[in-house]
């Protein structure tokens, strides 16, 4: 019998976040109440039932509840609508409740929750059309069905389709190229005519048709996501100028011969693991290592923002789980890039999310399950530009620790294979194909790629895992990303071969096929490598951390992938031949265009110009969504990225990753894709300069710095696009080497493009470089405001007019300009400020970055609550210099630095060699009053209106209570 | 320096803390760290191996530190509560009737008010530790003000020496404190308020100072006997001069770590 409680608060209150969203989509006048719905099918009488809502279900002092029998017991109203999730989908609450009701010792029960959402205000019509854009997600639910659920009587009516085994093989030996790109195209397998052929060739020899499993295998390992063809194919290059071809050149593996390349030429002993594991790493303390992965999740974002983010999230913190034989990891980091949210919902193209809705979806998913797994999300970046409209950018990354011998897998013949974690369901079903294509509105349709995470599962598998780990009951460990099991285990036992046995995985529900199981990317599943002598204690820990896990297979030293599903073969692939992907040639060309200086007249006064600025979006704090994750989880906080009172921004975040150990890790990114628009080479440069700038104006220095790159791209077919990404990664490899400063890891995400019909909307080529660095003792992390009144304000580095694509003239519509370059001897920069703050001649310190040094010496003021008087006379730049140009330039590798008067000497002999200017001093006065040449006050600012002006950007998406309830 | 006999007495002298642990605790090991650091011994345990043990009388401090227990789904720490009470009612009683103490930090303090141990030990829940104003999660430093009419006993345990005001990090979603009006006024009267947020002069204050909504602006209780504190902001989150958000321009004592040594020295 079906029991149904309805759980309502017992004063009328309105879910706050859900109401403004509907009020984003323009619906104004209307009310909201909701109930939690909970189904129980069980053989209890009313006094239990009772119990259950009473005990379990309800907050006694606010909620009340109903109870009445059936899934419907009348027909509901039609300001009402029922959200009930998918047969099969993974329903958190309903595993939880189950659980409750065992603990309760009352017998077994089939539970289903649901949400019922009461408009009063709104027609039918209304309701039903916000529904799937708001208040529930299509993918994983639906609005319950009165006529189809009124009669229901057992939840298991519920359940989906069984399976029965059917062995599939595709004719792919006789076909032509037509039918070898529509077998292609049909089974969604996104490979070429070369590779089809190539497939073709190698099953002729092998005299049979190959099975879809088998088919689906190659498609996942040679897949943009997995097997990055872009990067490690040939490009043609090209590049020209005025018309002419000015070089040429062939590139055989853009990575190995750019990114690999710097840092097997750098070499350095910190250096562990690096492009080889999950994530890369470096040492950090006697016996520990530290990893750091960074990952995209743009394409499942664009369709889902909270579930692709969240998985995005999810699935690099088990890319740490994964790293090595298991790291534990300690912080997060993000980047997102947005288009702006002042859009009319009505000029969106078809089939695209507002970004409000983006933005909105994609903090709260990041949240909610960096926040449940206890991981804090320490620093990041987030930048907004209307070519992100279709393609979101976001950016997730995980650091772990872990000892120096457990930073390889150790993988040998009659291992056994066991999965852990979740159970494997349909969900995510072709993802890592899937994000190789572009998106266009019918694959915004194509909703099955998108998954579902749950933090709790995942954190219960780290629990065990960590564990385990310590007691040395794995060898090796890998996290099931995209393609799943498919990848995951396949990559483990590449020299191997292994068999599995996919009827032995454990499932959600019935109906999955045997490449359902292979290729599914239920997320919070991890593989791992072990022995038999270690089963029993593997299992009493899983055990008693309630977690699944099964051994499915072993490696076998055969050199085969050998898959079987209920005794049958259904996949036999020789390892060789996976990972021998077909090398792809793709064309490359570069235009060099000629750059224009601006045109732009003095002006006496550059108060409006400078609050502008700081209410930009790319420049506002962005404390609304730090704060709303736990940064501070762990208890390893040094250095926060941001803080509230007064409104202090750093320019990176340092944390402890060891309660027990002095040192510190200090992590920071560059990012700015505004650059590209003039040259992709200058701004990967950038990128780098700036990450540098971070870490160490944050008190790092660059022999203990390491990087990891992350493209964007729009599609390689296009020789521009692919053009502009070759000129980028030849930055990549120069600044990396002048730096000294290695990459460790990275990853690519390409084809970030909407199809409009006639037109696409292209994202700017955007690199996100992230770094790394470790201090010695956590006391030398400096922070970026002022600290004491009278001390002296040096700007270091040299000021030229180079404002192309700055804010200061982005903001102004202004086009021209000269992009910013990197100077030959920027490093001396670096070097002799790092030796200055680890002398502890340096009180704080900020790097000048979007907005030059107007913005910094702002924000620097701001967030210590006193003034400045600066002097833009001894600024290092040239004497023709303008005004706005010495305010607004973002020359890279400049800071300000605080020094105390009575350091001021060492503190110069220490820069030697380095442009340096002493150009003004902190005041106590709150006020922030720059002179020009002339000596004339060309901005004077109170600090309330700089504040002010920093907070206004973001107004809409932080709380304010409505009325100040009087006591 | 001692022999090793010496040690171990000296090992003996440690008081007990048992720290429990489920599906979605997450500040357990930094908590551990803290009673550690304050000279404690620590035992951090799984509620399943937990639910075995026959009964608290080897530990001096149960502690049921932050996290997201069961993620909350049906409510914050609701079902963790629920294992407690089926499991440890007893157990948890006969342990305060004894002396021990307990300490419920965030989804800790939670638990404790859904089990009804606190403010009654009665494992009845008459309080509620509900959704916050803003309807969002919030990890933010707030000032604190020990409530000068708090318990004589507890002062003694949890406050000593701790100024009138001080500062702890806050980070959760749930917890408004709410309660009926009879309920608030005995609490009040019983003394078992323990903190409230507060101004920097230790003025009433509204959102953000009061990141919640809380009412009467409480951020943390005790039971009747001054022995249990259940509190929403984070103690073992400040236990490092570096964990305060402007350590490099004024130092100031790590707040949380005195609460968790006071709590170890009341034993010793």
């Amino acid at each position: 019998m079906i029991w149904r409680i309805d759980v309502f608060s017992k004063k009328e209150e309105e879910s706050i976040e859900l109401k403004s969203q509907i009020k984003d989509l323009g619906f104004k006048d209307f009310s909201l109440s909701t109930k939690k719905v909970y189904f129980i099918d069980a053989e209890f009488d009313l006094k239990k039932i009772k119990q259950i809502a009473e005990k379990l279900l309800i907050d006694p002092i606010t909620e009340e509840y109903a109870l009445s029998k059936g899934v419907f017991s009348k027909k509901p109203s039609s300001q009402e609508i029922m959200v009930i999730y998918h047969p099969g989908v993974f329903d958190s609450v309903a595993v939880s409740l189950k659980k409750a009701i065992d603990d309760l010792s009352l017998g077994s029960v089939e539970v289903h929750t649901a949400t019922l959402y009461r408009f009063d205000g709104l027609n039918q019509a209304q309701i039903h059309s916000l529904g799937p854009k708001i208040i529930y997600n299509p993918v994983i639910e639906q609005v319950a069905d009165y006529n189809k659920l009124k009669s229901l009587e057992s939840l298991s009516q519920l359940a989906a389709s069984r399976y029965s085994f059917e062995l599939k093989v595709i004719d792919i030996l006789e076909a032509d190229k037509k039918k070898l790109d529509q077998i292609s195209k049909e089974g969604c397998l996104a490979l070429n005519t070369l590779e089809m052929k190539k497939i073709q060739k190698y099953f002729k020899e092998l005299g049979r048709n190959p099975t879809d499993c088998e088919l689906e295998t190659l498609a996942v390992l040679w897949s943009e996501h997995c097997g990055h063809k872009t990067f490690s194919g040939l490009i043609d290059y090209e590049e020209k100028t005025d018309g002419k071809i000015i070089k040429k050149e062939k590139i055989n593996n853009l990575l190995k011969s750019t990114i690999m390349k710097a840092t097997k030429e750098i070499n350095s002993p910190e250096c562990v693991s690096v492009f080889v594991d999950n994530s890369g790493i470096v040492k950090f303390d006697q016996g520990q290592n530290i990893c750091f992965k960074v990952e995209t999740h743009n394409h499942p974002s664009s369709l889902e923002p909270y579930g692709g983010a969240s998985t995005g999230i999810g699935g690099v913190i088990r890319d740490v789980l994964g790293t090595g034989s298991g790291f534990r990891p300690f912080a997060s980091i993000d980047a997102f890039c947005f288009s702006n949210w002042q859009v009319e919902d009505k000029d969106l193209p078809k089939g695209l999310l507002h970004p409000r809705r983006i933005i909105k979806g994609v903090v709260s998913g990041v949240r909610d399950y960096g926040n449940k797994m206890g991981i804090p999300t320490v620093a990041g970046s987030v930048l907004f530009d209307n070519r992100f409209l279709g393609n979101p950018l976001v950016y997730c990354g995980t650091l772990g620790i872990g000892s120096s011998d457990k930073s390889f897998k150790k993988v040998k013949k009659g291992d056994l294979v066991v999965v852990c974690g979740a159970k494997t369901g349909k969900d995510g079903i072709h993802g890592a194909t899937f994000s190789s294509q572009e998106l266009d509105q019918e694959t915004t349709g194509l909703r099955s790629a998108v998954q579902i995470g749950n933090p709790i599962e995942e954190k219960k598998v780290a629990d065990a895992l960590m564990q385990a780990q310590e007691r040395d009951l794995f060898t090796a460990i890998t996290d099931c990303g995209a393609g799943g099991l498919s990848s995951a285990v396949t990559e483990l036992a590449k020299d191997y071969g292994v068999k599995v046995y996919l009827d032995k995985v454990p499932l959600k529900y019935k109906g999955l096929t045997y490449t359902d199981i292979w290729i599914s990317e239920s997320q919070e599943r991890m593989v791992f490598f072990t022995q038999e002598d270690k089963i029993k204690e593997l299992k009493d820990i899983f055990k008693q951390e309630e977690v699944d896990m099964r051994v499915v297979g072993q490696v076998t030293g055969s050199n085969d992938l050998t898959l079987f599903y209920q005794d049958n073969k259904v996949a036999e692939l020789g390892m060789d031949f996976i990972f021998s992907s077909l090398q792809i040639s793709k064309k490359a060309i570069w235009v060099n265009s000629k750059q224009k200086k601006e045109k732009l007249k003095e002006k006496n006064n550059y108060n409006h110009d400078l609050a502008a600025i700081l209410s930009s979006p790319n420049i506002a704090p962005k404390d609304w969504i730090l704060n709303q994750y736990d940064h501070e989880v762990q208890g390893g906080s040094v250095l926060k990225a941001i803080s509230n009172s007064p409104l202090k921004t750093n320019d990176a975040a340092v944390i402890r990753p060891k309660l027990d150990s002095q040192k510190a890790v200090v992590v920071g990114c560059g990012i700015n894709p505004f650059y590209s628009d003039i040259d992709p080479y200058w701004m990967a440069a950038l990128a780098i300069d700036e990450a540098m700038r971070n870490v160490v104006s944050t008190g790092a220095s660059l022999d203990k710095t390491f990087i990891l790159d992350n493209f964007s791209w729009g599609s390689p077919e296009d020789p521009q696009v692919l053009g502009s990404l070759v000129r980028a990664a030849k930055a990549c490899y120069d600044y990396s080497v002048y730096f000294g400063t290695p990459f460790i890891s990275g990853k690519d995400s390409l084809y970030n493009e909407y199809n409009l019909g006639k037109d696409k909307i292209t994202i700017p080529g955007t690199l996100l470089i992230s770094a790394v660095s470790v201090l010695d003792n956590w006391q030398l992390a400096l922070d970026s405001s002022f600290s004491k009144e009278g001390n002296l304000i040096y700007l270091i580095g040299l000021t030229k007019p180079e404002l192309g694509q700055s804010e200061y003239l982005r903001q102004k519509g202004i086009k021209q300009g000269l992009v910013p370059k990197v100077e030959p001897d920027a490093k001396n920069t670096f070097i002799n400020l790092s030796k200055a703050i680890k002398q502890k001649l340096v009180v704080s310190c900020h790097d000048l970055s979007e907005g030059g040094l107007a913005v910094a010496v702002s924000e620097m003021c701001v967030g210590s609550g006193m003034g400045v008087s600066l002097f833009l006379e001894e600024v290092p730049a040239q004497e023709s210099s303008k005004d706005y140009q010495l305010l607004f330039s973002e020359s890279p590798s400049r800071f300000l630095v605080e020094v105390s008067k009575d350091k001021k000497e060492e503190f110069e002999n220490q820069l030697q060699g380095v442009p340096f200017g002493l150009i003004g001093c902190v005041l106590a006065d709150e006020q922030v009053v720059v002179h020009n040449k002339k000596s004339n006050k060309i901005i004077d600012m109170s600090l309330s209106y700089l504040e002010g002006s920093l907070l206004k950007a973001f107004q809409e998406f932080r709380w304010e209570p409505k009325e100040i309830k009087s006591r | 320096m001692g022999t090793k006999g010496d040690k171990e007495q000296v090992a003996m002298a440690k008081p007990n803390v048992l720290i429990f642990r489920t599906a979605g605790t997450n500040c357990d090991k930094e908590t551990e760290f803290a009673f550690k650091a304050a000279g404690a011994k620590t035992e951090l345990d799984h509620i399943n191996i937990i639910k075995k043990k026959k009964d608290f009388s080897s530990y001096q401090i149960i502690c049921i530190p932050g996290g997201f227990s069961y993620g909350d789904d049906l409510g914050a720490g609701k079902i963790f509560s629920l294992e407690i009470i089926l499991w440890l009612k007893d157990k948890m009683k006969n342990f305060i009737y004894k002396g021990g103490l307990i300490l419920g930090v965030c989804n800790g303090f939670q638990v404790l008010v859904r089990s009804g141990i606190l403010p009654n030990l009665n494992f009845n829940q008459s309080l509620s530790l509900i959704e916050n104003d803003s309807g969002r999660f919030e990890d933010r430093w707030v000032q604190l003000k020990i409530d000068s009419g708090s318990n004589c006993l507890a002062r003694k345990i949890w406050f000593k020496q701790l100024p009138e005001l001080i500062y702890l990090p806050v980070a959760h979603a749930e917890g408004k404190l709410f309660c009926k009006q009879n309920i608030l006024n005995k609490i009040k009267n019983n003394n078992q308020i323990a903190l409230r947020y507060s101004s920097s002069k230790g003025n009433e204050v509204n959102y953000p100072d009061n990141p919640n909504g809380s009412l009467d602006n409480i951020a943390g209780i005790l039971d009747q006997t001054g022995r249990v504190l259940g509190l929403m902001p984070h103690p073992e989150r400040f236990i490092f001069q570096h964990q305060y958000p402007y350590w490099q321009k004024e130092k100031k004592d790590p707040y949380g770590f005195s609460l968790f040594k006071n709590s170890v020295d009341y034993f010793r």
